[in-house]
């Protein structure tokens, strides 16, 4: 009997839980879709009275957030494409090609960790301004093509492959890119899908760097986007709720689907190799 | 060998090429501009930057908006970090436990919070703390309180955002802890169990103490992660708050850099959070190995009173 009490306390709590971190997010949902004034209307409303896309097309004719949504798009896939690339290259090449200075090449990218980004960012911009990459794609994207928490979660992973079935190949004749695309790669499947969907969210939700980097609006991310908008039009909840939901939802959708793969890549990333 | 250093280098150049000439390298010439007087003239003709020593930290350090911002940032993290900590714990404790059905799907829900744009919540957020319409005063009305004006009231502007930042972050923290529980052994419970402990003296003895390295990592990321304050007061208090409570470092940093241009001023901002948050991290560094190194020898002084007992 006192095994069912607890369990049942138990799952109160867990439930109670639930609802504290979901509310937030169900209500920004259910104004996107009430009458714009409503969800600041006294006495106040939970559900819309009539739902209605009218702020979603708001902000797809009048905002053009359309725009927005294909920078944020253009911009993350690219990211992803190239840091996944560069940071596997450099992860194997950390847990399997021997050289020297590796390990100690890895100890100082890991001491790097503690440097907080923002340190970089104002001779960053200079040199972009100097290279003429400010309010430009590669403005954005080259910064992050590598990351060293990418580089090290690779390197995790490829340690457990066995050096026996790399050392057969180069006995066969194959060269090092060869072993790498046709071994390494597929072998990495897992990780390079969790390191691809880290990627992706962290640079679609980016935004202190976009923020800088990006001066003109038709460039903007979505963060910087709505951001922008709320400056401009805090009055209207409705359409700023609208706002989220676009930029929230299809990294959510994302994380729903493939979220074994993040979490895993999550628990690997943080347990001492 | 050779061939492999070879292709090593190829293999190594993009991302190294990356990380040194994008990161790190800034990293350093930021050292470099904040011994500068780099501002809006430099920026249009470059031969009109000087050298300044160290006039830019003196100017910081008796600037009291700078002195204000390291307050907010550092109550900011002393209040949400632990906060954030505890939370983490008592979920991950929740979802892990063994009579606990639907794991996975408790899981997720807590973990949402973590992938959704933090730009995108806090405009969320700003109207959750709206003071006339906004849902938590909504409940504390339903509830009989007195509505709270989070925004604009100087003594709960930065709570409010802490509220935010736990709601946001906790998620995160959990799945590490979870993965930190699940690898103690079973063993030890069974031990402790059979020398008499009950439910809480196994979590102290035993849960608490393994979970040490967990504690560290979890500390410190949050920590690290807390000091670099930024997109939530930028968009739910874009003047630094009422009375200028929440304002942050790295707010400032980018008003002077990016605003008025002053990147010399900003660099040396920069450079005093990079020195702040290296502290945070040598601190939490010791103060754990202070605790394993206690726990260790406790643990060895209970051994050697068993052998006489």
């Amino acid at each position: 009997m006192k095994a069912r009490r607890g369990t049942v306390l138990l799952h109160i709590a867990l439930v109670l839980g639930a609802v504290i971190t979901l509310v937030p997010l169900a209500w920004m949902v259910s104004a996107s879709f009430m009458l714009t004034g409503e969800a600041s209307s006294y006495p106040p409303r939970l559900v819309p009275s009539a739902a209605t896309l009218d702020n979603y097309r708001a902000l797809f004719t009048r905002m053009r957030i359309g725009r927005s949504f294909l920078n944020s798009t253009i911009v993350s896939v690219s990211i992803t494409v190239l840091s996944v690339l560069f940071n596997s290259m450099a992860g194997y090449a950390f847990a399997k090609l021997r050289f020297r200075g590796r390990d100690r090449l890895f100890g100082l990218l890991l001491g790097a960790l503690v440097i907080p980004t923002q340190i970089g960012m104002l001779p960053l911009f200079l040199m972009m301004k100097t290279a003429g990459l400010v309010n430009t794609y590669w403005g954005v994207i080259l910064p992050s093509a590598a990351s060293i928490f990418g580089i090290f979660l690779m390197r995790q992973f490829m340690s457990s492959i066995p050096d026996d079935l790399l050392d057969a190949a180069r006995i066969d004749g194959a060269s090092e890119l060869r072993i790498y695309w046709s071994i390494v790669l597929p072998l990495a499947r897992p990780i390079l899908v969790t390191l691809a969907l880290f990627t992706f969210m962290a640079s679609w939700n980016d935004f202190m760097w976009p923020l800088i980097v990006l001066t003109g609006e038709d460039k903007y991310i979505l963060p910087v986007a709505i951001a922008t908008l709320s400056g401009e039009h805090a009055q209207d909840i409705e359409l700023m709720m609208a706002s989220s939901v676009l930029t929230i939802l299809p990294v959510l959708i994302l994380f729903i689907a493939l979220q074994r793969y993040y979490i895993a890549g999550l628990m690997m990333g943080s347990v001492k190799g | 060998m050779r061939n492999e250093s070879r292709a090593a280098a190829l293999f190594l150049a993009p991302a190294m090429l990356v990380i040194f000439v994008l990161f790190l390298l800034p990293a350093a010439a930021s050292l470099l501009l904040s011994v500068t007087d780099f501002d809006i003239y430099a920026l249009a003709d470059t031969s009109n930057v000087r050298f300044v020593g160290a006039s830019n930290y003196q100017a910081l350090f008796g600037d009291s908006v700078f002195w204000r911002a390291l307050r907010n940032t550092l109550y900011f993290a002393g209040l949400g970090g632990p906060l954030t900590v505890m939370i983490a714990l008592a979920s991950a404790l929740l979802v892990n436990a063994k009579l606990t059905r639907f794991k996975s799907l408790f899981r997720t829900i807590y973990f949402a919070p973590v992938v959704t744009s933090l730009v995108a919540v806090s405009i969320v957020f700003r109207y959750v703390f709206h003071v006339r319409v906004g849902l938590l005063n909504q409940l504390f009305e339903a509830l009989g309180l007195a509505p709270i004006d989070w925004l604009g009231d100087p003594r709960f502007a930065m709570p409010a955002i802490v509220v935010l930042a736990v709601w946001k972050n906790f998620g995160y923290s959990m799945i590490i802890f979870v993965a930190g529980l699940q690898s103690i052994p079973e063993e030890l419970y069974e031990a402790a169990r059979i020398d008499g402990a009950g439910r809480l003296q196994q979590f102290r003895h035993v849960t608490i103490p393994m979970l040490g390295p967990t504690f560290l990592f979890v500390g410190i990321v949050t920590a690290v992660g807390y000091l670099q304050l930024f997109a939530e007061p930028y968009v739910m208090t874009p003047d630094g708050g009422p009375l200028k409570s929440t304002l942050s470092v790295v707010m400032l940093m980018y008003e002077q850099g990016f605003r008025w241009w002053s990147l010399g001023y900003a660099a040396a901002i920069a450079f005093v959070l990079f020195v702040v948050i290296a502290l945070a991290t040598v601190i939490q560094f010791r103060l754990q190995t202070a605790r394993d190194r206690a726990a260790a020898s406790a643990a060895r002084a209970a051994k050697i009173v068993e052998g006489e007992a």
